[in-house]
């Protein structure tokens, strides 16, 4: 195995078009989401959700740092919870999710949908609904 | 870029890819989860009323509660060995290993958050 030639070409060689680069950015996204689930879990820990929530509202939380997801817990003070910072963490979390959804979705229907026309038709549905779902979210996180 | 598919729906559930193959369909199922689930839970806490209260009440069933942290769970924890694995690809050739290894992470975090959801639902 160690004489046999790489198979990969370097990135110059391979070019970077739009596939790539959202393969790319499944992974990246998929990092910067870790890092802001773990941080949304510290931050619950910070504030006290040891003696007031249990793992499975805890992890809530961290998946979607939202003050809704508090509201079901034993947490008396909800307003360090609803601060525009976990707001603008939850936001970045909310965009990073919905964009790496949404490329999912096209990379399942890439599967079973294999006409050009379709493939289409499928990219303009997922941009839409990216666009429309991120707006949705935004309205929903700073109003709550 | 049209393309034909020689294999039949049957034949492919028939394939056996084993562990890697496993974790493939439930990432799938997973993330299909979850955006079609996450994607009703925005919508119904925008709406709000009669029926957003309704389908938000779904989420608080420790049934539901169970299955949607089986598909963020699983997709977050096999997520991050695609991750790892694609980012480093000299790591490939653990592939059976890694797959082990995320199990054995996924199982007791998995059975803790079960324990907790049924003995909240239980009072």
């Amino acid at each position: 195995m160690a004489t046999t030639k790489p198979r990969t070409l370097p990135l110059s060689k391979r070019g970077l078009n739009f596939e790539m680069f959202m393969w790319l950015f499944t992974r990246l996204s998929a990092l910067g989401m870790y890092a802001l689930i773990l941080f949304a879990i510290m931050g619950a820990l910070f504030m006290g959700a040891r003696n007031d929530m249990n793992f499975a509202d805890v992890l809530r939380w961290g998946f979607m740092p939202s003050t809704t997801h508090v509201q079901s817990t034993n947490v008396p003070d909800l307003a360090p919870w609803s601060t525009p910072f976990w707001r603008l963490t939850a936001s970045a979390l909310l965009l990073l999710a919905v964009a790496h959804g949404v490329h999912g979705l096209v990379v399942i229907t890439d599967d079973y949908i294999v006409t050009a026309r379709g493939r289409l038709i499928v990219r303009y549905i997922s941009i839409a609904m990216m666009i429309s779902m991120s707006l949705i979210g935004l309205y929903v996180l700073w109003t709550s | 870029m049209e393309l034909k598919r020689n294999v039949s729906l049957a034949s492919a559930l028939r394939y056996k890819g084993q562990g890697p193959m496993l974790t493939f369909i439930l990432h799938r199922i997973g993330g299909l989860g979850m955006a079609i689930f996450i994607t009703v839970h925005i919508l119904a806490s925008f709406m709000g009323g009669k029926t957003g209260v309704f389908l938000n009440s779904i989420y608080e069933n420790w049934l539901f509660q169970i299955f949607i942290f089986f598909c963020v769970l699983f997709h977050a924890i096999n997520g991050l060995r695609i991750t790892i694995v694609d980012l480093f690809p000299k790591l490939l050739v653990h592939q059976r290993e890694a797959i082990w290894v995320e199990w054995a992470v996924f199982i007791p975090l998995f059975a803790i958050a079960v324990f907790v959801i049924i003995r909240t639902a239980g009072g």
